[in-house]
């Protein structure tokens, strides 16, 4: 007995000169728990195989804006895979825990896989709800969480700008109609997450505004025969982008290990595992090999239409901003 | 003996007062002062314009009237629950008393979730929704009346609607109901020691002296209970007004009308405005702290009211 004690705790010893064990904290947000579980199994044999490292993968999930809070308070992430680059940007303004050009290190804005928003019915579509302008409609009850507090949110919010400013082509139009639209919201939740447990869990609304692998989730987590996916004319391309935190990374001795994480979800398995948790890959082939999950959408992006995050986040959301004048206005 | 100070005939008065003042700077005095001066790094300007927005103001009215509301209805109802389980043996009285100390035991987010899921439209009392606000229709118009609507009838003029919300959960109504949950075991567990205190004598005292037994509850045992009903009622209002985690749930959030102030604080903190967040807090601070000091002024002038 006491061999076998000291010939394991030798092999152990050895085994663990030879290969390091390495601990990494992805900081996410809310809808990509089922996305990392699936991927951190993938890349930690992909990282065995290549280095005869043990990587183990922390996940930390909540709403975009507070992890992004949490790293610039001092939560050890070595890598951050957020809702829109602008929680990213607030990183590297008020922590300055990365580059000024994060986005630009890796392919396609730093956004591996994309996404974008769709509506979520319940079964039978009652309301009979096609497109946005449909939203608008007297006694449509909508869900949709709070932009000031939620990443997911503000991507709503900006695609029914989009959308309006394309149809009825001004500013101003669009401020009324993202207006009236707000009008039929009876619950301003926090987060992406809670929004869809109003929907889903509490009934109310006849339409939830949300991610397209959240609804997707959704239908797939509480059966196929509650409810439905509208595909709208018009979306936002949501890119949830990501990035090693360089100063936590360098200062765990991780910045190696933390890059190829990152990187591996370009590869043709990770944009396998994206698409199959319903998140857009940027790989054709792959694209194609699941166009069933993804309609084809006429996609605008943030760039195109709002200049950018950081033009978006002041005009629309910051205090002050569109989003409140909505509600101030009477 | 020539010691020229008076002494104590205990010892370790100054190691515990010491002991006292640095506990309490490490775990109270010290974090708050970290919210003032993050605070004044603001200018004037900033500073109202943080706290004095229309949005800021119609949470404070929303957070302080309904945390003073949940705490006197928590006062009236504690007192009653207090009373029953000092007073009257029953079966399963344990249960009951320990059933009182749930809300400070569950997280409360997990309360705010459970409420929610109670008293949302298709919740166990979701059939409440109706019989308070009515149902809308589609168009708008009132189908059918419910007390909101009658309320209306009865005193027109106000808009009783926006007043009281016209839902339970995701309205007003939600969060008056979870700041109660939140706030009942303060009072019960205030009262109680008081209440077991309370020497029967003074009553049988009254009754023989020819009181009636209503005489004898209001001008024998209830000006006894007062001051600690207080404290109750304090400690209650206090903890409804920070209170957030529960209500963000049920409270429906929606800007002007079910905003509470904790949970704009949090807005601003998703912000990253630091500043603007911890000088809104620093206003609830330095405001239930006068309403605190002037309830504490109140209950010793209650005492010494009493003594006299």
């Amino acid at each position: 007995m006491k061999l076998i004690t000291t010939l394991l705790a030798a092999v152990a010893l050895t085994s663990a000169a030879l290969s390091k064990d390495v601990e990494l904290l992805n900081v996410s947000y809310d809808p990509t728990r089922e996305l990392y579980v699936d991927y951190n199994t993938a890349f930690a044999a992909y990282w065995k195989a290549k280095t005869g490292d043990t990587v183990t993968i922390k996940q930390s999930h909540g709403g975009s804006g507070k992890q992004a809070r949490s790293v610039i308070d001092g939560l050890k992430a070595d890598v951050v895979t957020l809702a829109l680059a602008a929680d990213v940007d607030a990183i590297y303004e008020n922590a300055k825990l990365l580059p000024k050009d994060w986005q630009k290190r890796l392919p396609d804005n730093s956004a591996p896989y994309t996404s974008t928003i769709v509506f979520l019915v319940r079964k039978g579509n009652p309301q009979n709800i096609k497109d946005w302008d449909d939203l608008v409609k007297k006694g449509v009850s909508i869900v949709t969480p709070n932009p000031k507090t939620s990443g997911g949110a503000r991507w709503n919010y900006l695609a029914a700008w989009g959308y309006a400013l394309k149809k009825y082509g001004s500013d101003d139009k669009a401020k009324e109609f993202v207006a009236k639209l707000y009008k039929n919201v009876p619950v301003l939740d926090s987060g992406a997450r809670g929004a869809t447990t109003t929907f889903v869990q509490r009934g109310i609304g006849d339409v939830a505004i949300s991610w397209e692998n959240e609804a997707y989730l959704a239908v797939k987590e509480f059966g196929a025969d509650k409810f439905e996916i509208i595909v709208p004319s018009v979306s936002i391309l949501a890119e949830p982008t990501l990035s090693v935190v360089d100063k936590v990374a360098k200062k765990k001795g991780t910045t190696e290990v933390a890059k190829a994480y990152l990187e591996y979800l370009y590869s043709d398995e990770g944009q396998e595992i994206a698409a199959r948790n319903f998140y857009r890959p940027r790989n054709e082939q792959i694209l194609a090999k699941y166009s069933a999950n993804f309609a084809k959408i006429d996609l605008f992006t943030i760039d195109g239409v709002f200049g950018g995050w950081t033009n978006a986040q002041k005009t629309h959301f910051a205090d002050g901003g569109i989003f409140d004048e909505i509600y101030l206005k009477k | 003996m020539s010691s020229r100070s008076p002494r104590s005939v205990l010892p370790g008065f100054g190691l515990s007062l010491g002991f006292t003042i640095a506990y309490l700077s490490l775990i109270v005095l010290v974090p708050l002062a970290a919210a003032f001066i993050k605070t004044s790094g603001m200018t004037w300007n900033e500073f109202v314009d943080a706290v004095a927005s229309r949005q800021v103001l119609a949470s404070y009215r929303l957070s302080f009237g309904i945390s003073f509301l949940a705490a006197a209805v928590n006062a009236f109802f504690g007192l009653i629950v207090a009373w029953v389980l000092v007073r009257y043996p029953f079966p399963g009285k344990r249960i009951v008393d320990a059933v009182v100390d749930l809300p400070f035991a569950l997280p409360t987010a997990v309360a705010g979730i459970a409420l929610t899921a109670i008293y949302a439209r298709n919740g166990w009392l979701g059939f409440l929704e109706p019989v308070w606000g009515g149902v809308v229709g589609p168009d708008g118009h009132v189908v059918s009346n419910g007390l909101v609507q009658y309320l209306d009838q009865l005193l027109p003029g106000v808009n009783w609607g926006e007043w009281l919300g016209l839902k339970i959960a995701f309205d007003r109504p939600g969060i008056f109901i979870a700041l109660t949950f939140i706030g009942l075991p303060f009072v019960v567990r205030t009262l109680q020691p008081v209440l077991e205190e309370l020497e029967p004598e003074f009553e049988e005292a009254s009754a023989t002296l020819g009181a009636t037994r209503w005489q004898t509850i209001r001008k024998v045992i209830f000006p006894q209970l007062l001051p600690a009903l207080i404290t109750g009622f304090t400690l209650s209002f206090a903890r409804a007004l920070g209170e957030y985690g529960s209500v963000v749930f049920i409270a429906g959030n929606k800007p002007l009308h079910s905003e509470i102030t904790p949970l704009l604080i949090m807005t601003k903190l998703e912000q990253f405005d630091y500043r603007g967040a911890t000088a809104i807090a620093v206003i609830l601070l330095v405001t239930s702290f006068t309403l605190l000091l002037l309830i504490n002024l109140l209950q010793s002038w209650t005492r010494r009211h009493q003594r006299a």
